[in-house]
């Protein structure tokens, strides 16, 4: 194995770098209003609660245990020795960042998996919405941000042994997007479908979102964090020079635009109207799909890219909530892992690299998303699964009646409009 | 079939470290991962079936 280094961050890079991480916000905000949209009206304000609540916590604990468990290069690390290879598998430092270098390309890695943690925190609350209690996800997210995601974060960009097969994930595609996007599966299995999503004879019902508005702004904003996020991961985590800054931006750009213009094209053609929610995934999809290799493909693959993340919105939507019976109101499952997914292996297909090196970097992409399917998967559902066991995590059907505003917060979102019972008649 | 799902997914991430520990780098690294990635495929699709009966169940 291939012993990895610690980037030298010229001064530009430093600042570049720091700028981009405070644009990271910019995508929490942006993926809270998709989730909030995409839910139903009289949870829309624990939704935004929700996201708040899980960023803090995620914080709190990544502080804890979380940054002491990802670590980063060059930093104290547990390895295995095995078959004449060290296994660098968890780091070893301090809780609650004690011994943090501040100034160097370390603190700026903190500073990054502090910020990105949240963002993997909120992909869950999108399959969990309207029936995901506010003390269980953030329960959840101590799981999430205390074990899950520093765990792979070290493997991908703490010098573990992910990275030490050059693995590439530049802006969190694996890190972020998929650990958060599977962690949304299993919330989904573990919770089950919403009352009224499926009809008795298995059939969904449409429960469409309250607020396209919200959905579709969210998309702007969440472009501006992802600006932030590829650029900010690319520097840090791959060593990208400031002068590859500008093709990040392209790439993550032209990846979004493509993603939503292909579900647009495909809705169009399959059902006679564009649809405004799902052209908002297929956007949000493309930024997630363009993170693993935006500093390392040409703009003609982010273009790929981005239609293939958008085709596979689509499908995959349609796919498990026709078929697989995943009621997954925010699409998290599709944008976050099946794209996050497609990205990974996109990286691996279309990366610039020698000839020479293009079988070794798909090997990595490969052994990753067989890392997150066989491993992540497993763990996130297996610890939510036991929270569920001592903490359930579904609100009572009261709450889901009268709407997790009024039953967990005391008021609704929009105090004026009149609640509709509808959704609860015997069908 | 959901524990079952289960085991088949870590069972493949566990062919792939194995593959990477004790295989040369070339095709006989990448078909063991390739098939490594199959038996996954196996495991989810286990994993989703063991999902859908419930999940119709509690409509």
């Amino acid at each position: 194995m291939t012993p990895v280094h610690a980037p030298a961050l010229s001064e530009t890079s430093a600042t570049l770098s720091l700028l981009f991480v405070v644009l990271i916000p910019c995508a929490a905000a942006g993926l809270a209003l998709i989730n909030a949209g995409l839910g139903r009206f009289r949870n829309a304000s624990h939704s935004m609660l929700s996201a708040l609540c899980v960023i803090a916590v995620a914080a709190a604990v990544y502080f804890a245990i979380g940054a002491a468990w990802q670590g980063s290069v060059g930093q104290p690390a547990f390895a295995v020795h095995v078959a004449g290879q060290d296994w660098n598998w968890i780091g070893a430092g301090r809780f609650f960042l004690r011994g943090l270098e501040l100034g160097g390309w370390s603190s700026l890695a903190t500073l990054f998996g502090l910020m990105s943690v949240g963002i993997a925190a909120i992909i869950p609350l999108g399959g969990g919405a309207d029936r995901w209690r506010l003390g269980a996800s953030c329960a959840s997210t101590v799981l999430l941000a205390g074990w899950t995601y520093p765990l792979f974060a070290h493997w991908a960009w703490g010098g573990g042994w992910l990275a030490q097969q050059g693995f590439i994930d530049s802006g969190g595609a694996g890190v972020i997007q998929v650990v958060g996007g599977l962690t949304a599966l299993s919330i989904t299995w573990i919770l089950g479908p919403r009352r009224g999503k499926f009809n008795p004879d298995g059939m969904p019902s449409a429960l469409p979102g309250h607020n396209a508005v919200y959905v579709l702004l969210g998309c702007f904003l969440a472009w501006l964090g992802w600006l932030g996020l590829d650029g900010a991961g690319a520097i840090l985590f791959t060593g990208a020079e400031a002068s590859r800054v500008v093709l990040i931006a392209v790439n993550t750009t032209l990846a979004a635009g493509l993603g939503a213009l292909a579900v647009a094209a495909i809705t169009r053609a399959r059902f006679g109207k564009t649809d405004a929610s799902l052209c908002a995934n297929g956007w949000v999809a493309g930024l997630v799909a363009v993170s693993a290799g935006c500093a390392v493909v040409r703009p003609a693959a982010a273009v790929i890219i981005g239609l293939v993340a958008g085709a596979l919105v689509v499908y995959s939507v349609e796919w498990l909530e026709l078929h697989l019976a995943v009621d997954d109101p925010g699409g998290s499952v599709s944008v976050h892992a099946v794209a996050g997914l497609w990205g990974l292996l996109a990286a691996g297909l279309l990366a610039a690299v020698a000839p020479g090196d293009a079988p070794g970097v798909l090997l990595a992409q490969l052994a990753g998303i067989a890392t997150l399917l066989g491993c992540i998967l497993p763990l996130t559902y297996g610890l939510n699964w036991l929270l569920n066991r001592v903490m359930p995590q579904r609100v009572a059907v009261e709450g889901e009646r009268q709407g997790l505003d009024l039953y967990e917060l005391g008021a609704g979102a929009y105090p004026d409009f009149m609640t509709h019972n509808e959704d609860f008649w015997q069908r | 079939m959901k524990l079952t799902g289960f085991l088949l997914l870590a069972g493949g991430w566990i062919i792939v470290l194995a593959a990477i520990a004790l295989l040369p780098s070339g095709p006989s690294q990448v078909t063991f991962v390739l098939v490594a990635l199959g038996v996954e495929a196996l495991g989810l699709t286990l994993v989703f079936r063991a999902h859908l009966i419930p999940s119709r169940d509690r409509r």
